[in-house]
């Protein structure tokens, strides 16, 4: 019998409180975007020439306070991230784990200096990448979390029966990374700083597809009349936001796909498909606040909320592909006969409690 | 929506450019800005309703902030012995909106308000580099210079997101910025042939307009007219 890891619960909860701080640090994020406050403090890492801890409070006005509580909410992360790693080594007697642990510290260090070279350096293409390890970030963290839980512990070791299909996890993998690759355009998008390059939906600009030549950009520009001055928007950022919303269709077609194969193959009670369509309800959300930014002419809490589903999609897409690596996928009968297999009886595989330790 | 060009060029004054930058059409309403009315620090500092400020039309439909320059001729940029661009920050709103200066001439921004404010120039053209500097209520006076031309390099303060101001960079001595009224005059320019430019962040598509002139000893005088957009 393989033998399982230890249970540890207040390890598993940790991880938890790291993963919920690390997702509420990316609203902040998002926040600081929307609200085009991410240079409101120009340098780092001291604030306003103050160590970034004893900033006074009277001083957290305007695109300030944004941006101050994005820095000391990441601190936050830090220092919880840094103290999971440290027992997880402590306490954890899997190597892999214990990598992961140090991995994480590393991931969140390197955002920690991203974060601040692109505020002294004023690059927002660092933004970009910021945003990109974020994500990455998140789903380490939720990863480290799940990896801690009684539920996964619970979980059988991976099937290798014959009749394994493995079909159903390189679609999840597959949705997975275009979810990733949306939030890499979105990321860029927000980190052009031109507020919304095509401002109506479902149409753009009234057509199918827009026109970008010189001459409608000027009259694109002219008409942008806002408080908020963003820079001109250019043909590029026009493409980019046609590509975002031709993406989520994508996505949102194989993400339909998924969770019909996953309650096809495992069942509609088993917990993969009840997650996968869980997801599915998300990416509709999250399409759905898509929409709602661009009819809201950017509000700041709606972007912001499509910055947070966008990260909630992409771990519980992460997560479902990391577990349905422990569970064993029947294959179709009809694909069985075909290559003349053995079939198994078809079985809802779902957490095994264990009393092993 | 083509530009026109009023056909009025006469003589003036000596060496001096004058004319009226004139809009034609009606343009949009401005949008009230309700960000800074509800900023507890810089809404106090209003006892009028606050509106963006993208048209500002005077009397006869004079348009004011629109960038007049000159292209020909021999003469080269004095900014460095100019005097300085004052950008000062009264209000929670940069003043002047639009302005220009030469290259390497000093901007100097200052903060009249009681709040912190940061400036941040957002240049485009290469050789000119993006700045970002906090200003404490108070605090001493922040300067800023560009080598490379640019039409409108955008200030803004990331504290206030409404904050914004436009500053052309011109490679010239001869350049102006139209009035409320709409008025602009260059002074001393040598005589000769130019082209003028007059260039409005949002009318007329937010392109140049130009218009082929000729400077004689007595100066001359250009009208410009500019199209607000078509109506929606």
């Amino acid at each position: 019998m393989i033998p399982r890891p230890a249970d540890r619960p207040w390890l598993h909860r940790f991880a938890l409180l790291t993963a919920l701080a690390t997702f509420v640090l990316i609203g902040i994020g998002g926040l600081v975007t929307s609200k085009e406050a991410g240079m409101a403090v120009p340098d780092w890492p001291t604030s306003y020439g103050y160590n970034m801890f004893l900033l006074p409070i009277s001083k957290w006005v305007g695109g300030i306070f944004f941006e101050h509580v994005h820095r000391l909410a990441a601190s936050v992360v830090g220092m919880l991230t840094v103290a999971l790693a440290v027992m997880i080594w402590r306490t954890d007697d899997r190597r892999w784990m214990r990598w992961l642990g140090a991995a994480a510290v590393l991931g969140v260090v390197l955002q920690g200096v991203l974060g601040g070279l692109r505020v002294v350096l004023l690059k927002d293409q660092i933004g970009i990448f910021h945003a990109a390890l974020a994500q990455m970030f998140l789903v380490t963290v939720c990863a480290i979390a799940l990896f801690t839980s009684k539920f996964w512990r619970a979980l059988p070791a991976a099937g290798t029966a014959a009749s394994d299909d493995a079909g159903v996890r390189r679609i999840l993998l597959f949705c997975t990374v275009l979810i990733f690759g949306q939030l890499l355009l979105g990321a860029t998008m927000r980190h052009q700083h031109a507020g919304l390059a095509i401002p109506d939906f479902p149409l753009a600009y009234h057509k199918v597809w827009p026109p970008t030549d010189a001459a409608s950009l000027a009259t694109y520009n002219q008409n942008r009349l806002g408080v908020v001055e963003y820079k001109p928007i250019t043909a590029f950022q026009i493409v980019l936001q046609m590509i975002h919303r031709l993406m989520a269709l994508v996505i949102l077609t194989a993400v339909a796909f998924c969770a019909w194969s996953c309650r096809r193959r495992l069942g509609g009670r088993h917990f993969l498909a009840k997650l996968s369509l869980a997801w599915l309800g998300l990416i509709l959300t999250q399409a759905l606040l898509g929409a709602i930014t661009i009819w809201s002419n950017k509000a700041a809490d709606i972007a912001t909320a499509h910055v947070v589903v966008g990260a909630l999609s992409l771990v519980t897409g992460s997560l479902l592909t990391i577990l349905s690596a422990r569970v064993s996928i029947p294959v179709r009968a009809a694909a069985l006969a075909k290559t003349g297999a053995r079939s198994e009886p078809f079985v809802t595989v779902g957490p095994v409690v264990s009393s092993a330790k | 929506m083509v530009p026109v060009l009023a056909a009025g060029l006469q003589v003036a004054s000596a060496g001096d450019i004058t004319g009226t930058i004139t809009l034609n059409g009606t343009p949009p309403p401005e949008q009230p800005n309700a960000q800074i009315a509800e900023n507890a620090d810089c809404g106090k500092m209003h006892t009028e309703p606050v509106t963006t400020h993208f048209y500002v039309v005077g009397a006869n439909k004079g348009l004011a902030d629109v960038v007049v320059t000159l292209k020909g001729g021999t003469a080269k940029s004095t900014g460095e012995s100019a005097p300085p661009l004052v950008l000062d920050q009264k209000g929670c709103e940069y003043i002047p909106y639009i302005a220009a200066v030469q290259t390497n001439q000093k901007i100097v921004a200052k903060n009249s308000d009681p709040v912190m404010h940061n400036v941040h120039p957002t240049p485009t053209a290469d050789g000119n580099k993006e700045q970002n500097k906090a200003q404490m209520p108070g605090g001493a006076d922040v300067s800023f210079s560009f080598p490379t031309a640019e039409k409108f390099l955008r200030f803004k303060c990331d504290v206030h997101g409404w904050m914004y101001a436009y500053v052309t960079v011109v490679d010239s001595p001869y350049f102006a910025v139209s009035g409320k009224d709409g008025s602009f005059k260059i002074a001393n320019v040598p005589p000769g042939k130019y082209t003028l430019e007059a260039q409005h962040r949002k009318a007329s598509g937010g392109k140049p307009v130009t218009k082929e002139i000729e400077v004689k000893d007595s100066g001359a005088v250009v009208d410009v007219t500019l199209d607000a957009p078509a109506p929606k």
